[in-house]
């Protein structure tokens, strides 16, 4: 368990409509909401990576960034677990923003060259090239933990997780190791950002994570839906016969 | 111990106490603090105890392992009291002639006495030696004066007096106010106003609350936290108390890190001491209030350190920093308000509410009240710990108190702060040493751990030191911090192997300024404070690496060339045992040659030669 | 798998998530590691996944997936340490026991790791063997100390 901040508050409930200024602009939003949703319905546009609206959001890409208060008593803080308090000042793209952007990309591009979507972030922030050390050019991921939170969150098995610290952290499966927890389902893969989550689809069999599972194909249609593990997973957890997962939803 | 349910129950048993001690008793204090313990505490005082036995003194003098003195150069010291009498470097051999020289005769035994490195004058009495004489005890007052184990000691000291006080004549609000008022700040490093914390606690609604004692003290270099667990467990349990009650706390825990099984021990017994004597658990003091104490161990993070970290780690998971706010004042362990303050803060409450808050906030300076307890390590000749008011210059302490630099070499630098703090050169010797004083010149006050370097020391490696050491204990959940202390690794490395570049020391700031402003906790935002003061201060040597391929400290081995000098080496082969790759060849007896090909510069060799006949440049 | 062992350890503890560590730290203390099977039961047990309990037990230092030596040495590489020459030290005793830092001689005998720091500043170079201190370890004492052991 985990106690943690959720998507759209802060704290634990939306309060009030209370007055803020972003980039100079007076708005009014509900008290507690994180700042980026704030901007974000306010038409002010603040880049992401590791956020999703359906996840608790923890602070990991710093790509959300903005400044707070006003000079000389100002603060970078990232904006999707910040609460909407009434009186703030807010710049999503001053030059200390811009600048953190842009160097938290620069860094990026040396971990991830071949990151598509690091590469477009990063030329869209006037990033095309780093100055920064590569230690292995074929890699893909940036560690901003979607996959596993959702795991953890969305599909709840929570199959994979972070393996050790700075030097050598990796999202990793138990003891490296197929993971017994996994159903196969594949959200991890398709949340990615950069489509580095191993995952192959071959003769009705998935293998995502090292382990193979088999597909189930529709009763009626015979397309495939998901891996059976994955649909025996729902059928316990709703209490409704499997064979009700076993039609797919057009099918329905 | 009984089981205290009133004022004058306390004051009766504490009264009685007294009455049966002897202040003119003789009583031998073993130090068995972190200096002394790993230089034979406990075989000096075994030594005692049988020399005790054989001349049947055992009656009439006191024997007691206590916390740490302070001067840890002088491992292991033995205080004598009433007078004293103050002997170090004192050995199990030593023993016998203490006891009947000073013991039974009323001697002094000479050659244990200290005496200044310069005047080579003597100084027999604790008074009169200057590492004590600059000083003021607070924090570390009792530490050669009780058995740790002893809560009966604590209680002859004033034990508990400051928490009977609080719980039973004061009403929460004043509690905080005193706090508040004495200018107390938080002691682990950040600064925050002690009464503050509380009182944003003390203002939330949502409970349980609990109040958490940090213990990780993971800055290398200091070993406050320890001494005083260790040594005086009872002072940050009373203060805990007091805490607890003055913001409404149900539970408490000490956080302490795993390599300090020792105070865990001590904290442990001095719980079940307090258990007892009722001053934890049910209806304490007869007040109502109802408050225990757990100790939770670490596990070996230093980012564990941090608070949210810290309270990830006590709800069973990784230490991974959250952003803040919420901050753990409004939702802290198990999302509940939580107060989190260093054992030095803790320690210091007690005394506060016995002795009043306008004392406390008569000592040190405008904004930082008080005293601190700094580690007083590295190129002094007298190491050890040492409690003063704030605004104590860095002169004062590292020669007044220091006694100078060891082998009469020269200031270079002293780091204050841990890993998170800068190089303060000699330039800033006449600073007032105080919160914002510090941070003014590029350092911070950190923990207190005070590291001071001589000429034989490299800023660079220095700098690539505290970085790597921060590298391996980032948690690795933010971009800047990990991937920017990575990079910073990188180009130290570089810079130390002679493939150094001006525009990477450009880059490096440049990388510092994004860690500081968007890392997510303070271990990425201050890990640019070593980088950028010994940028700052000592640019010349990073250039000297960069420009000329030289570390003139000869420090960066990959810039040294190791050679034997054929006239002073004897053909001893010590050398040659030692040499991991067998660099070093030559008949026994005869000068030996080191091959430059195969030498890695490990500097094995010159640690070896008791001839000095390797040389380095 | 020492399920009796492991019963012991779980009977102290109340089974809640946030017993997590503890009970980690007191089958590290007790197996000298974490074996896979141990923590398999210990996630049933403290309804805790699988993975969290691999992520903690590969962020903490003080938790090893392999065995660990009879006996554990740890060099101090703390800021003082360092500077005193706590790093030649490490390398010393690396080179006499046959085994890089981090890893454990092929005999199961001996495990050297360097720490951060022991909180013994003042008598640096500190060595901890198993739960004995050495102050003021230079090179030429090593063979010495770990003589001692032998």
């Amino acid at each position: 368990m985990v106690w943690k901040i959720s998507d759209e508050t802060a704290f634990d409930t939306l309060g009030d409509e209370v007055r803020l200024t972003i980039n100079g602009v007076t708005i009014r939003a509900p008290q507690n909401q994180s700042l980026l949703v704030t901007a974000r319905q306010n038409g002010f546009e603040i880049p992401t990576l590791c956020y999703h609206r359906d996840l608790p959001s923890e602070g990991q890409c710093r790509m959300c960034v903005v400044e707070i208060g006003e000079y000389p008593r100002t603060q970078i803080v990232n904006s999707c677990t910040f609460p909407t308090q009434a009186g703030l000042v807010v710049q999503t793209h001053s030059e200390k923003v811009v600048q953190s952007r842009r160097i938290v990309l620069e860094l990026l591009l040396a971990r991830t060259p071949k990151a598509k979507a690091i590469q477009d972030l990063a030329a869209a922030h006037g990033v095309y090239e780093s100055r920064f050390k590569t230690d292995d050019p074929e890699e893909l991921c940036i560690l901003c933990g979607l996959c596993v939170r959702t795991c953890r969150e969305v599909v709840g098995v929570s199959a994979i997780s972070m393996k050790g610290r700075t030097p050598d952290k990796q999202v990793a499966t138990p003891f490296m190791e197929q993971s017994s927890a996994c159903i196969g389902c594949g959200s991890c893969a398709f949340i990615c950002p950069t489509n580095v989550i191993p995952y192959t689809e071959k003769d009705g069999v998935r293998t995502i994570w090292g382990r193979d599972f088999e597909l189930q194909p529709c009763n009626v249609c015979g397309n495939y839906i998901a891996p059976k593990y994955q649909l025996e997973h729902w059928a316990k957890l709703t209490g409704d016969p499997v064979e009700t997962f076993f039609v797919c939803r057009d099918c329905r | 111990m009984p089981r205290f349910e009133s004022t004058d129950h306390l004051r009766e048993y504490r009264r009685q106490l007294v009455a049966k001690r002897d202040p003119n008793q003789t009583q031998v204090m073993v130090c068995a603090g972190p200096g002394c313990l790993p230089m034979g505490s406990e075989e000096v005082a075994a030594a005692f105890r049988e020399e005790f036995e054989k001349n049947g003194l055992g009656a009439k003098v006191l024997l007691k392992e206590c916390g740490c003195h302070g001067l840890c150069a002088g491992a292991v010291r033995v205080l004598i009291r009433p007078q004293e009498i103050t002997y170090q470097h004192v050995t199990p051999e030593d023993v016998p002639e203490i006891v009947e020289k000073t013991l039974k005769e009323g001697q002094v035994v000479d050659r244990l006495v200290y005496e200044d490195l310069h005047s080579h004058e003597k100084a027999v009495h604790k008074g009169e030696i200057p590492f004590f004489k600059g000083q003021m005890p607070i924090v570390l007052r009792k530490l050669d004066v009780i058995d740790p184990t002893s809560m009966d000691d604590y209680l002859a000291m004033g034990g508990y007096r400051g928490l009977r006080q609080a719980l039973l004549e004061m009403k929460p609000d004043e509690i905080i106010d005193a706090v508040d008022k004495s200018g107390l700040r938080g002691r682990g490093g950040g600064g925050f106003p002690t009464g503050r914390k509380w009182r944003i606690c003390q203002d939330e609604l949502e409970e349980p609350k609990f109040i958490i004692c940090n213990a990780d003290e993971g800055d290398p270099g200091a070993f406050m936290d320890r001494a005083v667990m260790e040594g005086d467990p009872h002072a940050v349990l009373e203060g805990m108390i007091i805490g607890a009650f003055a913001i409404g706390a149900s539970k408490g825990y000490i956080y302490v890190r795993h390599e300090y099984p020792l105070a865990v021990r001590r904290l442990q017994l001095a719980i079940d001491q307090a258990r007892e004597a009722g001053f934890l658990g049910k209806n304490i003091l007869r007040s109502g209030f109802n408050f225990d104490i757990q100790i939770s161990r670490g596990a070996g993070a230093f980012v564990c350190g941090e608070e949210t970290a810290l309270i990830h780690s006590m709800e069973g998971n990784i230490g991974e920093p959250s952003p803040r706010p919420p901050y753990p004042a409004q939702a802290g362990l198990f999302g509940k308000p939580t107060v989190i303050n260093n054992v030095e803060t803790w320690a210091n409450v007690p005394e506060i509410i016995n002795m009043g808050a306008d004392w406390y906030a008569g000592i040190g300076t405008e904004n930082s009240k008080g005293t601190k307890v700094f580690s007083l390590v590295g190129a002094v000749n007298q190491t050890g710990l040492v409690e003063v008011p704030m605004g104590t210059t860095l002169r004062q302490i590292v020669y007044d108190l220091g006694g100078g630099i060891r082998q009469d070499r020269e200031f270079k630098a002293v780091q204050t702060g841990g890993p998170s703090g800068g190089c303060i050169p000699a330039q800033f010797l006449d600073l007032p040493v105080d919160y914002d004083s510090l941070q003014s010149v590029g350092s911070i006050m950190g923990s207190g751990g005070m590291i001071v370097m001589d000429t034989t020391s490299c800023m660079v490696d220095v700098a690539r030191y505290f970085i790597n050491f921060l590298y391996e204990e980032s948690c690795g959940k933010c971009t800047p911090c990990r991937e920017g202390l990575k990079n910073l690794l990188f180009i130290l490395d570089e810079i130390i192997h002679g493939r150094g570049t001006e525009e990477q020391l450009a880059l490096m700031e440049e990388l510092c300024d994004t860690m500081a402003a968007a890392s997510i906790c303070g271990l990425g935002k201050s890990a640019v404070n070593p980088i950028r003061s010994t940028i700052k201060y000592f640019r010349e040597e990073y250039l000297a690496h960069i420009r000329d391929k030289k570390c003139h400290a000869l420090v960066c081995r990959p810039l040294l060339k190791y050679t034997i000098d054929p006239e002073t080496c004897t053909g001893c082969l010590a050398c040659v045992r030692e040499c991991p790759v067998g660099a070093i060849s030559g008949k026994k007896k005869l000068p030996q040659e080191l091959d430059q090909e195969l030498c890695v510069k490990c500097g094995l060799c010159y640690e070896a030669c008791q001839f000095d006949a390797v040389h380095i440049e | 798998m020492d399920l009796p062992r492991l019963e012991t350890i779980l009977s102290r503890y109340e089974g809640e998530t946030w017993d997590l560590i503890p009970v980690l730290q007191d089958i590290q203390d007790s197996y000298s590691y974490l074996p896979k099977d141990e923590l398999q039961v210990v996630a049933e047990r403290l309804n805790v996944p699988l993975t969290q309990i691999y992520s903690v037990a590969t962020f903490f230092k003080m938790f090893s997936l392999i065995p660990k030596g009879k006996h554990q040495i740890k060099v101090c590489c703390g800021t003082t340490c360092h500077l005193r020459g706590g790093g030649r030290v490490a390398e010393s005793m690396s080179h006499r026991l046959g085994v890089e830092v981090g890893y454990t001689t092929k005999d199961m005998q001996f495990s050297l790791e360097t720490v951060g720091c022991l909180g013994s500043c003042a008598q640096a170079p500190v060595v901890m063997i198993d739960d004995r201190y050495f102050g003021r370890t230079t090179v030429d004492k090593v063979p010495k100390i770990l003589k001692l052991y032998k």
